[in-house]
């Protein structure tokens, strides 16, 4: 029962998108080339994340024409 | 690893803090939304002004002849700012209003830079804007619905840090990004609401904090004052504010600020007993010409009667935080990609919001139905039974 999930495959995808959201708020305020052109990415990925994994579909982690089922026994 | 007893704390601060601030977090959110593009907006509706083309070369008329503009139209008004459109410096816009107190009951008079005409006068107090504008910031109460707001801001960021110490127990057994969408509908916001908070989290929380930096903004100023303006306005003591008739002239002042910090570009300007000035000062404040120094002030200190300087004080390091925290929390310094973005943030925030609501409430029902096992109650009554970890809810079933 105790038995820890390592740390990155808890804490990795929240780390990343992070580190991503936060560099991404900096250099814009720094420049206004590359520094904008960076903040739409780094603000981006998490938006773009966000909307794949929370986009609505049908249960189970795979297409439901291949196996509507799948995932409900876990 | 949490044990039940801290768990349970952590969710009930979690439950409690975002309770409490969600009703105005969401007013926030949704005014807050349309105040992202308040200048497309402004656009859109034609209020926006705009100078007409003339020749780069024409000759700019001096500020006392704007000034004088604008009085005439409000002769029974005194000014209390003056300032440059945020991206055209052949607009002036000048504010007047009864006395130089701060006041919500200002008239604005855009003037052409060249030829000192009106341009419009545009009413910043009323309209669908105004509203949005004022329920965002004080929720027409003034400093202390500023400060209220502030506290709630507090909360959110309470709830922002709790909420990342229960993301660990809640995603033990999944993968990030993972939804069960096989299981309840609650279960499915659960995941939901975990996936867009850590996701939201690093901008919700700049954005909260900044926020909240910004409604202490009127105290901010106040202390500059008291802490770094006394000091240089000693020799001034006990004098009342400087008479218009007595003024120097003000183009005269505007040059010899300019001289002082070369380089830099007008903000705004403001005249003596105002809120930004002293009693006996026209106060000229001047931004960088780099993506950051842009974002920053140097005020210069004038006579009012001379027009000469009379200090340049570096801006202290509140002051400072105070005016970097500003496109932080407005999302304006990184063009229209990083406005849209900013929008899109900001509706994965109602979200994060409106699920977490619906998880309470929901959970308000299970717990009304005797029929339904409280394994939930471990965690402050708002996880339930969809906490991955079981066995810890299990042994400590019924505490609560």
């Amino acid at each position: 029962m105790k038995k820890h999930r390592p740390f990155w495959a808890l804490w990795g995808g929240p780390i990343v998108m992070g580190v991503l959201t936060t560099t991404g708020l900096i250099t814009a305020l720094v420049s206004d080339t590359w520094g904008d052109w960076w903040s739409w990415v780094g603000l981006g990925i998490p938006v773009a994340v966000m909307c794949w994994y929370g986009r609505p579909r049908a249960p189970g982690p795979t297409p439901p024409a291949q196996n509507p089922r799948a995932g409900v026994e876990r | 690893m949490l044990s039940p007893t801290a768990l349970r704390r952590w969710s009930w601060t979690h439950k409690w803090s975002s309770l409490v601030c969600t009703v105005f977090m969401l007013l926030l959110c949704i005014t807050g939304l349309p105040l992202i593009f308040h200048h497309e907006i402004g656009h859109l509706l034609g209020t926006e002004v705009e100078a007409p083309a003339m020749p780069a070369n024409t000759p700019r008329a001096s500020l006392d002849q704007v000034l004088a503009t604008a009085k005439a139209l409000h002769p029974d008004r005194v000014v209390q700012f003056a300032s440059h459109a945020e991206d055209d410096d052949n607009v002036w816009f000048v504010t007047l209003t009864p006395t130089p107190a701060p006041t919500d009951d200002f008239r604005s008079v855009a003037v052409d830079a060249r030829t000192a005409q009106v341009l419009a006068q545009p009413r910043f107090d009323e309209g669908f804007m105004y509203v949005m504008f004022k329920l965002h910031v004080d929720l027409f109460a003034g400093l202390p619905g500023k400060l209220f707001m502030g506290f709630m801001g507090l909360l959110l960021l309470v709830a922002i840090v709790t909420g990342v110490v229960l993301y660990a127990p809640f995603m033990r057994k999944l993968a990030f990004g993972e939804v069960r969408r096989d299981r309840s509908t609650r279960v499915k916001w659960l995941d939901l609401h975990n996936l867009l908070g850590i996701v939201t989290l690093v901008w919700a929380f700049v954005v909260g904090g900044t926020g909240m930096i910004n409604t202490w903004a009127d105290l901010l100023i106040k202390y500059w004052q008291h802490d770094q303006l006394s000091v240089l306005l000693k020799p001034y003591e006990g004098q009342p504010i400087v008479p218009v008739a007595e003024r120097g002239p003000l183009q005269q002042a505007l040059e010899a600020a300019q001289a002082q910090a070369p380089g830099t570009k007008l903000s705004f300007i403001a005249f003596p007993g105002t809120a930004f000035s002293s009693p006996h000062h026209n106060t000229f404040f001047l931004r960088g010409n780099e993506p950051l120094t842009s974002k920053l002030l140097q005020p210069v200190l004038v006579d009012a009667r001379t027009a000469q300087v009379t200090a340049s004080p570096q801006l202290p390091w509140y002051l400072t935080a105070l005016l970097v925290s500003q496109p932080l929390h407005f999302g304006d310094y990184g063009g229209m990609p990083m406005k849209i973005l900013w929008a899109l943030l900001d509706i994965a925030t109602i979200m994060v919001l409106g699920s977490g609501l619906y998880l309470w409430l929901r959970k308000g029902l299970q717990a009304a139905s005797p029929a339904t096992p409280t394994a939930g109650s471990v965690t402050g009554g708002f996880a339930g039974s969809a906490l991955p970890t079981s066995g810890a809810a299990r042994s400590t079933e019924g505490a609560a």
